[in-house]
């Protein structure tokens, strides 16, 4: 099913993506190109099979319930968090104003 | 005495262990060989000062006695790897500048086992692409001419392509790269190395700046296969930071390595003889054979019945999984931050990550998002699934009749910078032999083979059983004892 320059808008809104008339214009021969060549898993028979969750077999481990299990992803880094943060104010994350 | 630059990792230890040269020396031979290579575009950020501080700890440890694993040698860390205090973007405007306050998992454990750092290696950005031509600070160049008397500039192979490349060129002896369809075998065949993908699981992602999370996969890359060995013994181990790591020892796969392969079998899968293949590609593949035959191996045709399907339905997860792990990239936590004058939260958004991505990021992105978006969710995304659980089948069908398979890494030599760009399905299609064993989480390396009518290295790849990346090292060794490759890349940069 090819997508039209209406859908790709659509799918950049989704992705927050901001893209330029031209460049939607581009992306859909681009996008039609992939997508046209995957659909060939279509005729694939997969009547019965399972799909892919885990593909070396593994269980998920729970952790002990303990704060700070391991000190590099526990709590009490706020600096090292904000460090890379590109306009962090009063030791939060700052955003522009959200409320009208 | 050898060059020092000329060594291999496995040298490097044993004389500086010996007491032939110390670590400073060795340091400062690769830290003038990274300076001198800036033609070659291979590093986003130097660190010789890292790899001094490292070689006179190694130099202090030998006088003290109390030598780590790999005390002395210094590597290449490709740019993928989150690295403290040491600049780590994957290539991307989006993370210039983005400065790590942690160490990732895999190369923590290299500087414990006493290596040092020459620098971050330039790949694909965010690990996307096949010939490093989408990183945002510049192409890599192979080190690599044709013999037919033209320059043009060849790609390194992607993603890893400054570690490839950085090899090659004896910029340093060894690196990590990570695989996630092909990002480690595809650039070591394409330059003359030696590279191989774990299983998954074996090495921890934690800490690297994740693409697709199923498939992605650190490994090593270096010279030869001992090098390989002894590099991925000290990357790998269980992580619980990691939910996906496999809780299992680490074999000591130097000492076990054999190139004896009697009692072994090797199949040889028909669907990977492509029409219309370069045939010194198929002389390769051929020449392996008979190699393997010679250690000792039986040969056996096998069937991997849905290999043609491996890279639609690759192009489906990977894009898929992608576009949700890199929904991170918001423009409020860290990174690129573009926020036009007046906009909004969500404007922002937007303006921050058209800025920050580059093209085949943005595309995959945008293929993910569609294919994982309501009313199409089970006709890609669930149907790729599917056929990935077929072609895991297929090798465990396959692995009832051989101990390891046998196929070319790559299905073309290196090819020119730019001679791909045009058309991604193009790109794509280089990875054909690689993605099959990624989706399928296999073990597999490639080795340097055969040099083409051009006079450009080719690989041939060993895929393994899952948890045996012994088998897989082992026919790698038997290949490389006897394709006696040497040839080098003479310098012009």
């Amino acid at each position: 099913m090819a997508i039209d320059q209406a859908t790709v808008r659509k799918i950049a809104s989704l992705a927050r993506i901001a893209i330029s008339d031209a460049e939607a214009a581009a992306m859909e021969g681009e996008l039609n190109g992939i997508l046209g060549w995957v659909e060939q898993l279509g005729e694939v028979d997969v009547t019965g099979v399972e799909p892919m969750t885990a593909v070396i077999p593994n269980t998920l481990r729970l952790r002990d319930d303990v704060v700070d299990a391991d000190p590099l992803t526990g709590g009490g880094r706020r600096d090292d968090v904000l460090a890379n943060a590109p306009a962090p104010q009063h030791g939060f994350f700052g955003v522009p104003k959200v409320i009208e | 005495m050898t060059e020092l630059t000329n060594l291999t990792v496995a040298e490097i230890r044993d004389g500086h262990r010996a007491g032939d040269f110390s670590a400073v020396e060795v340091a400062e031979a690769f830290n003038a060989n990274v300076a001198g290579a800036k033609a070659l575009n291979a590093f986003i950020v130097e660190t010789p000062e890292h790899a001094i501080a490292a070689a006179k700890a190694a130099d202090a440890d030998r006088a003290a006695g109390t030598l780590k694993p790999l005390s002395g040698v210094p590597i290449g860390m490709k740019d993928l790897f989150a690295t403290n205090g040491v600049q780590t973007t994957a290539a991307s405007h989006m993370l210039e500048g983005f400065v790590p306050r942690y160490e990732s998992t895999v190369s923590a454990k290299l500087w414990d086992a006493g290596c040092g750092m020459l620098g971050k290696l330039n790949l694909d950005q965010f690990a996307m692409g096949s010939s490093n031509e989408t990183s945002y600070f510049g192409n890599v160049i192979s080190p690599w001419k044709r013999k037919d008397g033209g320059n043009a500039a060849l790609a390194p192979g992607g993603s890893s392509g400054g570690s490839s490349s950085a090899i090659a060129a004896r910029l340093c002896p060894a690196a990590t790269g990570t695989d996630t369809g092909g990002s480690i075998r595809q650039p070591a065949a394409f330059t003359g190395i030696s590279g191989i993908k774990p299983t998954y699981g074996r090495c921890s992602r934690w800490g690297i700046v994740a693409f697709a999370s199923s498939l992605d996969q650190a490994g090593p890359m270096a010279r030869d296969v001992k090098d390989c060995a002894i590099m991925l013994e000290n990357m790998a181990g269980f992580d619980p930071k990691d939910a996906t790591s496999l809780d299992l020892p680490v074999p000591n796969w130097e000492a076990a390595l054999s190139s004896d392969l009697k009692g072994k079998t090797v199949g040889i899968p028909k669907e990977y003889r492509l029409e219309g293949i370069d045939p010194d590609i198929d002389a390769m593949w051929d020449a392996g054979i008979a190699m393997l035959k010679d250690a000792g191996a039986d040969v056996v045709e096998i069937s991997l019945p849905h290999t043609k399907y491996a890279l639609p339905a690759y192009y489906i997860i990977a894009p898929a999984e992608a576009s949700s792990n890199l929904a991170r990239y918001d423009g409020v936590r860290y990174g690129l931050r573009d926020l036009p004058q007046g906009a909004g939260l969500q404007d922002m958004y937007a303006a921050t990550r058209a800025d920050g991505f580059g093209p085949e990021v943005k595309r995959r992105i945008m293929i993910g998002t569609y294919v994982l978006s309501a009313g199409f969710y089970d006709a890609y995304y669930t149907q790729a699934q599917k056929v990935r659980t077929l072609i895991a089948r297929d090798f465990e069908q396959a692995f009832g009749m051989c101990d390891v398979i046998l196929a070319p890494t790559a299905p073309s030599a290196a090819f020119g910078l730019g001679e791909k760009m045009a058309d991604p399905l193009a790109m794509y299609l280089n990875d054909v032999f690689a993605v099959p064993a990624s989706l399928a989480g296999l073990p597999a390396m490639s080795v340097p083979a055969a040099l083409n009518r051009e006079g450009l290295p080719l690989g041939l790849q060993i895929i393994g059983k899952a948890f045996d990346e012994q088998g897989v090292l082992n026919a790698g060794l038997a290949i490389e004892e006897r394709a006696g490759f040497t040839a080098r890349a003479e310098k012009w940069w």
